[in-house]
């Protein structure tokens, strides 16, 4: 760590609300037999396989699980240097007339879930969508797109930016905020 | 972040590794959407696209205009038998005609060699050749080598034959530029007149012989006899050409391995492939139909990224 960032979450800390956040999802989706989790590509799926994992080991039963990457669905296309390089997807699912909950590490402009919301479509129409995060920057929402389950809400400004680190074994170590 | 190293896709020989693997992981995506149930994907919505076909085409043509319709850009179509090149246009004032309507990009088929390249000096639209005369035809062989990539995990120490006409074709040309940066190992059958002075220089081995070239190689790709670009007669005839160098089962059987057909089409049927080799397991063929869609969308994609 230097001055240039400051720790939100220890791995303790992440680990808690992780716990909570699996609570929360037991109380609104019982056995989650008719529900499917989807990871966002390519942050989010560090979130929701620990998410995954832990329940499955809560409930002791498989709950239906997918990587989805929406670049080929994004509004800000061209608008970079590089182009936005797709990510593997694992979406051997449908959803339709599921209860999908998808999961995603930070929060911020809401553009990243527009996109995700799109990207679901072709495989079926959902029951409902809900959205999970770890993060909630409040404050900077340019859609009107709100999560159901919030792991820690943050106030910060849009030249900061908050930064899920993960470890060399795929772990997420810790939430950094740094100033850009 | 990646980015490929150029702004237009002219020829294999002006990509490098890197810019290979990025299409081909680019392309692995883009199969996905295509087999999903909804196969259309919003990323060129504001891009408008103009196929200029010079030449016959049916796969290529059909293959850019579904691949430029699945990113949902606006797709203009030409083909130069009913247009005013027939009334003595230039090429340049054609394009520079069609530009002024706001195009983006040019994907152009052309009888003569180099015309993507005259023209990617010539005007600001992004370029990519659909094959021009006997030079090159990029888009091909990234489906072959991605074809290849898909069925065995790598295309790297595989031992590829291209077979036939390899003197008149753009397929070759292309394919053994793709398949050598990814580390294959090429050679090339078929009559000597039919094949380029330069093969030492391309590093391809050359066999006289159909049997030996089949028993060396883990895939073959055959190619057309392209009797519409030979002006004087090469071989004695289309019977003594499919008696020596035609590949049927009986031949498959012979050899001690199970190799790979690929064949970019049209195929003759009869000459260079009999039906039950063009229809059989062993066949990529209508495989690699399928991945050139997925391989243009990834072109099309990655090169809209220079179109601010």
């Amino acid at each position: 760590m230097n001055s240039n960032n400051r720790e939100i979450l220890n791995n303790i800390q992440i680990d808690i609300i992780i716990e909570r956040l699996c609570q929360e999802l037991i109380e609104n989706h019982n056995d989650f037999s008719n529900t499917v989790l989807v990871s966002l590509m390519p942050r989010g799926k560090y979130i929701g396989k620990k998410i995954h994992n832990k329940l499955e080991k809560i409930i002791g039963k498989k709950i239906k699980y997918g990587e989805l990457d929406s670049s080929f669905y994004r509004d800000d296309l061209r608008r970079h240097k590089n182009p936005i390089i797709p990510h593997k997807m694992k979406m051997n699912l449908t959803v339709s007339e599921k209860n999908v909950v998808i999961i995603d590490d930070v929060l911020f402009t809401g553009r990243s879930v527009r996109s995700a919301l799109d990207a679901l479509m072709p495989f079926g129409r959902p029951k409902n969508i809900e959205l999970l995060v770890l993060i909630n920057r409040r404050l900077s929402r340019q859609l009107p797109i709100e999560p159901n389950y919030v792991g820690k809400v943050i106030d910060s400004i849009e030249s900061e930016k908050v930064v899920v680190n993960i470890d060399g074994k795929n772990n997420v170590k810790n939430i950094l905020i740094f100033k850009t | 972040m990646a980015n490929l190293s150029v702004k237009h896709l002219l020829g294999i020989k002006y990509l490098n590794k890197k810019d290979i693997d990025l299409i081909f992981n680019t392309a692995d995506n883009f199969k996905k959407i295509i087999n999903q149930p909804i196969k259309k994907v919003p990323s060129l919505r504001d891009i408008t696209i103009a196929n200029l076909f010079f030449e016959n085409s049916t796969r290529t043509k059909l293959s850019f205009e579904i691949a430029e319709k699945r990113l949902s850009a606006d797709v203009l179509n030409f083909s130069s038998g009913i247009s005013s090149v027939k009334k003595g246009e230039t090429l340049l004032d054609t394009v520079k005609n069609i530009l002024a309507m706001k195009v983006d990009m040019v994907v152009m088929r052309h009888p003569n060699p180099g015309a993507s390249v005259f023209l990617s000096r010539n005007i600001d639209a992004s370029i990519i050749n659909a094959g021009d005369g006997t030079h090159e035809h990029p888009t091909q062989a990234l489906l072959d080598s991605y074809s290849i990539r898909e069925k065995y995990g790598e295309v790297d120490s595989k031992n590829v034959v291209i077979i036939g006409d390899v003197l008149h074709s753009r397929v070759a040309l292309s394919n053994i530029y793709c398949l050598k940066m990814l580390g294959a190992n090429v050679a090339v059958c078929g009559p000597m007149t039919l094949m380029p002075k330069n093969l030492e220089e391309l590093g391809v081995n050359y066999f006289p012989n159909l049997k030996e070239a089949l028993n060396w190689c883990d895939i073959a790709n055959v190619l057309r006899i392209q009797l519409e670009r030979q002006d004087v007669q090469l071989f004695p005839s289309l019977r003594e050409y499919s008696n020596v160098y035609g590949i049927n089962n009986n031949i498959l059987q012979n050899i001690n391995k199970d190799i790979t057909i690929m064949h970019p089409g049209p195929i003759n049927r009869g000459v260079e492939l009999t039906s039950d080799v063009a229809d059989s397991s062993h066949s990529l063929i209508l495989d690699q139909v399928e991945n050139g869609v997925a391989i243009r969308m990834a072109v099309l994609y990655l090169l809209s990224n220079n179109l601010k």
